[in-house]
Order: structure tokens, then sequence, then C-alpha cells
């Protein structure tokens, strides 16, 4: 491919303006938005969510969401208009010349077809090539993308590959009529680090190889450092600043930008190890359990102190949240127990006094599903306060005041207010104040940021750890985000396939030597620098990360 | 008859013009066909045809303005949110919502409305209508337009109250079965899996054999039959909400089930139990006239539809409406409570237009 064919425009947007319908009325939601790319080359369009980044995603390919439109502007792809083209001809070009990559390859697979099948559909359907050419494209796709048994893997069901293979079968099957253009809409935001790392060095790999052009969007900043070659700021449908990867990093020119980039660096020193003889508040002691026949948790032990924040950390599916339920009494263990200041509590919550189970509280990961839908915040907060101490009336609405004040929600704006009219950082907050309502001295923290942008996740870390100096809180905090844990805690637990693998105080645990698995964990976590991941390919090899790296291990 | 036809035509391919030259696409497609069937059916069964057509299309336009000027003096009276919902409501929704407060009204002030009593012989039998019976009489002389007032207050009562303690026994046992789950939920279960496995009519029918039939026999022997149906429902659309967070938060607080079902499940669901609701009236309210029908369900001399259909129906055969008016009640009845109930799940399952 000549110098300047690779240099000649594939995208421009001009003036882009969407509208979306709500109450009766059109609202711009996208207000006037310029992008030009060129051929091979990838852009980073990064956010917090409802800054529109998804809905040009989808522009760009002529698309607009159920009562979306593209009210101004146009969308030149390789020279055609998409906002005037016949929906014929934008139906010829999708899939064929431009192809997208969802969030959840999980939900975007159709499950009852085998992943070759559905790979192949579009190819057949472009009349692109044969049923048999295209398979084996497939084929040779799957090895490229270095997924294992490349032969094989294609014939399995999508519920037989693991999440990062799925993502990777994703892009395959987005290659598969050699696109001009791909769409990645946050492709690795499910994933745990360790496999996001593979599905992000596959990705750069396939599209540096094919020279295909492509939108990146995420609101992860490292990710985008290590794949975009342009990064776009977008904040609420309007542009903040484009500039080239390192210049933005290096020296972005807006507030926004600035602040954006700056979320990483709260960090709050570690306390002091508790005096000896202090009694642990919760000791988990040598706890396993199963769900069924199959054992989850084998032999897990710590203490979490007063005052302290334990950090347990590791993969989907190493049991972090299972010790959870362990604690709160809703899985009780086969073996072990758990001990509240000294004297074991009852296994099953069901046996625990009123007052066992107000001491220790919850906030869970995803606050949509954390608050009922249907009953309004005050209410919300307010029934614990009811439920264990008998508050009434005046009294009640006062204390509730007095919580949305400490969550720093104004109490005249939201007490009446129904969850679904909240942010997610709001409903996060508003999680919070019902576990504060109980007054408890032990707090789980089930990810409870990794659902929320980055700005807004660090505001509830830096009101998490208000309240524990406040309130002399213990912190269980369970996560796979290694940012949060640098942040707040004061102890690592390192879990790994039901077991504690490595424990001990944070600055200890980020100093190495580790564990060879936290080591994997620690250092699959992107950082800014946007030659981070070519490094760490370079330094270990395409063999030594994500699943091939725990394959070999084992 | 002339004039007319020509006037029918002549106005018909008029509207047809102005509704294409001003691109109103569903009018003109709605008038061409008019049109279209107008003259085939026309040409085949004569002029007659026309004046028929012309009166169902007025009764139909009749309606519609009647429902229009409903929803719209609605959104005039009702405070902003009960507007805003009538607002998005469709014409059949506030048609639907008018012919039940039409029967609501009919029952309730049955004995105002009705010029004769329920069971007063006025007349000879089947006499014919006249200013006096509005509708005629019945096989024993008395008003049919009066009982059929009568029976708006028994047929829609009796239906309500059974279609109301077959959703309180059969939400609150699905509702504990999926909060509880093992062996309550197995055991409710199977009791419901047997009484669905006997056929609805007949193990009716059995039941008021045994039992005799009462009016509060036939309430509870139909909400027994139907209860198993409002179990299942109310247990799976549960299940999906039990698994929820804010359930869990709940539940490790210590609250007790009848909190849990009640307080966190309960408002959760009602959108689905309201349209079921709806629904399940209309089968109720039919099962009640089919009983009746076959002599079990409610006991002359009380007025109501389903023994109505059955005491006139020997009329049929010498070609008289007269029995096809208390059916047509309990049709139209039917037919409104759908409306609403389809605009309910519409609005419940959140889709927008």
């Amino acid at each position: 491919m000549s110098e300047d064919d690779k240099k000649s425009v594939l995208l421009e947007i001009k003036d882009l303006k969407i509208e979306g319908y709500s109450d009766e009325n059109w609202i711009e939601i996208v207000h006037g938005i310029d992008l030009t790319l060129h051929r091979g080359e990838v852009m980073g369009l990064i956010g917090e969510s409802g800054a529109g980044k998804s809905t040009i995603g989808l522009a760009a390919m002529g698309f607009t969401r159920d009562g979306c439109r593209i009210s101004n502007g146009t969308v030149l792809f390789d020279g055609m208009d998409l906002t005037t083209a016949t929906r014929s001809e934008r139906r010829a070009l999708r899939g064929s010349r431009i192809a997208y990559v969802a969030q959840s390859a999980a939900a975007s697979f159709n499950p009852a077809h085998k992943l070759i099948d559905q790979h192949t559909e579009s190819s057949l359907l472009h009349k692109v090539s044969s049923k048999a050419d295209s398979q084996e494209d497939a084929i040779e796709l799957y090895r490229r993308l270095r997924l294992p048994n490349p032969e094989e893997i294609g014939f399995r069901y999508p519920h037989q590959v693991s999440g990062g293979q799925l993502q990777r079968a994703m892009t395959a099957m987005a290659m598969s009529c050699r696109p001009d253009l791909i769409i990645f809409d946050e492709p690795t935001t499910a994933l745990d680090v360790t496999t996001q790392i593979e599905v992000l060095a596959a990705i750069r790999d396939i599209v540096d190889q094919f020279n295909t052009a492509a939108l990146y969007i995420t609101h992860d900043l490292a990710v985008v450092a290590q794949m975009a070659d342009r990064i776009k700021v977008l904040l609420k449908g309007d542009e903040v600043e484009e500039a080239d990867t390192r210049k933005m990093l290096a020296d972005p020119e807006e507030d926004y930008t600035k602040s954006l980039w700056a979320v990483r660096s709260f960090k709050r020193d570690q306390k002091s190890e508790p005096a000896a003889g202090e009694t642990p508040l919760i000791s988990v002691k040598n706890v396993s359990a199963s769900y069924g026949p199959v054992k989850v948790l084998d032999g897990v032990s710590f203490d979490i102190y007063r005052g302290r924040t334990v950090a347990v950390v590791g993969e989907s599916g190493s049991g972090k949240s299972t010790t959870a339920r362990c604690i709160t009494g809703l899985l009780p263990p086969t073996q072990g127990e758990i001990l509240y200041d000294g004297k074991p509590m009852p296994p099953n919550y069901k046996n625990r006094s009123k007052d066992q189970l107000r001491q220790c509280q919850m906030i869970y990961q995803m606050a949509d599903t954390a608050l009922n839908p249907k009953k309004r915040i005050g209410e919300i907060i307010g029934r614990p306060l009811q439920f264990y101490s008998g508050l009434r009336g005046a009294d009640l609405k006062k204390r509730v005041d007095q919580l949305l004040d400490q969550i720093e929600m104004e109490p005249s704006l939201y007490y009446h207010r129904l969850p679904s009219e909240l942010s997610g950082g709001q409903k996060q907050r508003v999680g919070i104040a019902r576990s504060l309502a109980a007054d408890p001295a032990f707090i789980i923290c089930d990810e409870v940021t990794s659902a929320l942008d980055q700005l807004v996740a660090e505001g509830i870390l830096r009101l998490l750890d208000r309240l524990q100096k406040e309130l002399n809180l213990a912190y269980m905090f369970i996560t796979h985000d290694l940012a949060t844990v640098r942040s707040i805690a004061d102890v690592v637990v390192v879990m790994k396939e039901g077991k504690v693998v490595e424990m001990g105080p944070k600055e200890a645990m980020f100093q190495p030597p580790h564990h060879e698995y936290t080591d994997l964990l620690l250092s699959s976590v992107p950082e800014m620098d946007p030659d981070w991941l070519s490094n760490l390919l370079d330094q270990r090899g395409l063999d030594n990360i994500g699943e091939a790296a725990h394959q070999k291990k084992t | 008859m002339l004039t007319f036809v020509i006037i029918y035509y002549a106005f018909l391919i008029v509207a047809c013009c102005v509704a294409g030259y001003y691109k109103y696409r569903t009018a003109l497609l709605l008038l061409f066909t008019l049109l279209c069937i107008s003259m085939i059916s026309g040409l085949l069964f004569g002029a007659d045809v026309l004046v028929n057509i012309t009166i169902c299309v007025a009764l139909l336009a009749a309606a519609a303005g009647l429902s229009y000027s409903f929803r719209e003096s609605l959104i005039q009276v009702l405070p902003p949110e009960g507007a805003k919902l009538m607002r998005t409501a469709p014409l059949t929704a506030a048609f639907g919502l008018l012919v039940i407060i039409a029967y609501i009204i009919a029952a309730v002030f049955a004995p105002v409305i009705a010029p004769f009593g329920e069971a007063e012989v006025v007349g000879s039998s089947f006499a014919p209508p006249d200013d006096l019976m509005l509708l005629g009489g019945d096989q024993l002389g008395r008003d049919l337009f009066s009982r059929l007032i009568y029976g708006a207050r028994n047929t829609v009562g009796i239906a309500l109250m059974t279609t109301a303690i077959a959703f309180t026994v059969g939400t609150i046992g699905g509702l504990v079965a999926a909060q509880m789950g093992g062996w309550v939920d197995q055991v409710l279960g199977r009791i419901v899996d047997t009484l669905m496995a006997i056929p609805q009519l007949i193990f009716a029918l059995l039941l008021l054999t045994i039992v005799g039939t009462s009016v509060l026999n036939l309430t509870l022997v139909i909400a027994l039959l139907y209860s198993p149906l409002i179990f299942r429902l109310a247990r799976a659309v549960a299940t999906n909400i039990v698994v929820m967070d804010y359930m869990e938060a709940a539940r490790v607080r210590g609250e007790s089930t009848w909190y849990l079902i009640s307080r966190e499940v309960l408002p959760n669901i009602t959108a689905p139990l309201a349209a079921e609701f709806g629904l399940r009236f209309c089968f109720v309210f039919l099962a009640i006239s089919a009983l009746s029908f076959l002599g079990l369900g409610i006991q002359p001399p009380t007025a109501d539809w389903g023994s109505m259909v059955r005491e006139n129906a020997t009329l049929i055969s010498f070609g008289e409406i007269t029995p096809l008016i208390p059916a047509a009640a309990i049709a139209l009845l039917t037919v409104a409570v759908n409306f609403v109930v389809d605009w309910m799940l519409h609005i419940s399952s959140g889709l927008k237009e």
C-alpha cells in the first residue's frame, strides 16, 4: 500500500448533531462533532458515561439507536454520505466495510449457534466468499489472534469458551470481510486485567496487520493510551480537545482533560499496624465453602481490624465475593468460622441476632440492582433506622437528612426521589448511606467503583475514606482494580481459585518480590505510558500474558 | 336511494383525493380500502349494504369521537401526572376506560336506571320492543333492559370479587414460594400442578355439584380454580426480583418474609399482575357466564348475562337478536377491559412508540 493511500481520509464527520426523544421532546445529545479518520489510523474516543461516545461510534456507521436521530451534519465514509444514503446502501456497508465490536461479547453472540457459523454469516451475506473459504479464513484469523486450538475452537458454542476468548472471536468476526473501519465499543471493559491485556494485544496486532482504521471507544485512559494514535476527549456531547496520543498524555490543554488525567492520583497513606494483642474486629478463620459439590473456598483466613481497610484482589471466580457471602452469612461455610470481636458468629444469617446483623453491612457493585427501584430515597435510607433503632416520624426524617448530608447529597432535593432519577454515582452514595444507617462497625464494599466513571469513582473513594476516619469503620474492599487498592488499602489479600495466595501490608505488597500470581496481576494493570503494552510484550513475550500465562503454570 | 349512492361514492372519492394530496398515508389507505369494499359489495348485494356500511362507519366514528373527547377532557381534569399518562394513551384505551366506567355506573346505580325490577313481570313472554320495554321482554315477560342493567351488578360484581380472591391467594402463594424456595416452593408448586391437571370447567362442575350452587360457593370455587394461574405468574416474575441485590440487602438486614414480599417484591411486580388481572377478570367473567349457561351458576330469578343468553336461546331459531344482547354486553366489556390491559402492558414493558 502506498504512503498516499494510507494517509487518505476514510471517515469524515462534520458538525454531527444527534437528538434523542424523551418526554415528548427531541433533546440534542451530541452538539456538533467533527471527526476525521485516515486509513489505518486508530482514534480513541474517551469521556464519561453520557458523553456521547457510543452514540458517535454508531453514527459513524450511519446508525442511531431507537429513539435517536441524526439532526444535522454529514458522515462521509469513503466519499459517501451515510446520513442521506438509503437503507440498502448502508446495509451493504455494514459488516463488510464497517464492522462493530460490542462491549459484551457474551451478550452479542447468539448462544444457539457455533462461533464459526456466526463468523461466516456476514461474508456469506455480503457474498464476499464461499462458506468453505470463509471458514478457512476464520481459522487463520483465530490463529493470528492467538486463540488456543484455532482449528477446533470455532466449532464450539459461545458458552464453551472464556470471556477473553469470546471477545477475541468477536474481533475475528469483525475482521471476516476485511473491513476498512472497525468500531470498538469498550471491548475490554467487562474483562479481568489479565484477560484484558491479551485482548488488547490481539486487537492492536490485527489492526496493524490489515491496516484497518478503528474508532476505539473507552472510558479507561490507560487502555486508550496503548491503542490509539490520536485521542479525542468528549464531555456531554461536546468535543473537549483532540491531539496525538503522546502529546495528549504529556501536555493536555483543557482543564477537564487534566482532571481526567489526575484521577488516579488519589492516595492515602497506609495506617499504622494495629497494636499487638488487639482483637481483630472480623476474623476469617480457615473458611471453606462450596456451591453444591463445587468447592469455591479453600481454607481462607485473614483478619480485619477496626478502622482499617483490607483489600481483597483477584480475578473473577477467585472467590472474593464468596468470602463476603460467608462473612455476611448468606453462604454458611462448610468448614471454619467467622469471629466477630473474638466471638464466633452463627454461620447462617438467619440465626444471627439483630445486633450482629447490624454490625456488618454491605455495599454492592451494581447500584442499579442494589436499590429497590420502586422506593424513594428517604424510604431506602430510612428502613434500617426504623428496623434497628425503631426511629419514627420526625426523628427518622432528621436522621435520614443527616445521612444524606454525610454522603454530600442535599436532603431537600433527594429525599423524595426514586433511584431511577439519580446518576450512577449518586445511587452508589445512597447505597453507602443505607449501610451507614445501620450504624455498623464493618462494611463490605463489593467492587463499589468498578461500574463508575473514574472521576465519579474517585469521589466515592474519597467519601469512603472520610467516613472511615469519622466513624472508625473497618472495610473489606473487594476489587480487581489495583489502582483502587493502591489508593485506599492498608492490607492486601490476593486470592486465586478460592485460596489466599499472598497477603500483607500494602506497602510491602507493591514492592517486589511477589508471588508470581501477584506479579502477573500487578504487571497486567495498564499504565498511562503509551509504550507500556509494547514494552511488556517485549519483556514477557506473547505467550506470557493472560490465559496463556495461567496455562503454562498449571 | 340513487342520490344516496351518488353522494356516498362522491364523498369517498373526494376524501381519498384530499387525503392523498395532503399525504395522510393511513387515512388514505383506510378510505381507499373502504371505497374498494363498498364498490364490490355494492355491486354484489345492492345499495342496502352501503347504508349498513355507512351506519357501521358512523358508529365507529362516533365511538372514536367519544373516546377522543373523553381522553381530552380527562387530560384537562386530571392532575399533571395522570394527564401525562392519558396524553400518551391510545384511543382504544380511552374507549375501554369509557366503557368500563359506563358499566360501573350501570352496576352501582342499577335501581335508579332500570325502569322495572329485576324479577318483575311486565308484559307477555318474548314481547317485542316498544316504548314500555326498550329491548322487549324475556321468556317470562320481564323487561330485558332492566335485567341487563341488574345483570351488570351481579355478573361484574361477582367476577370482580372472584378475581380479587384468586389474586390475593395466588399472589401471596407465589411470592412466598419465590422468596422461601426449597420445600415450601416444592409443596406449593405440586399442589398447584395437581389443581391445574384437571380440566377447569369439569372441575368446577364437580365442585359445585358437591358444595351446592350459592353465590358464595360459586365465587370461592372459581377463585380456587383460577388462583394456580396467578400463583405461577407471581412466582415467575418474583423469582427475577428475589435475586436482586436489594433483596439480599433486606434479607441480611433480618427482615421478615412478610416484609420482603409485601414491601420489596410486590411493588416491583404490580405492572404484570395488573395486566394479568384485567385478562383474568375477563376469563372469570366468561367462566361464570358459561356456568350460568349450564345452569350451575347464578340461580334465577337473579339476573346475569350468561343465564339470560340461555333463557332466551330458543329465540335464535326465529332469527331474533334478543339473546345476543346480553352476549354483546359480555363481549363489549371483554373488549374494553382488554383494550385497557393492552395499554397497561405497553406502559409496563416500557416500550416507546
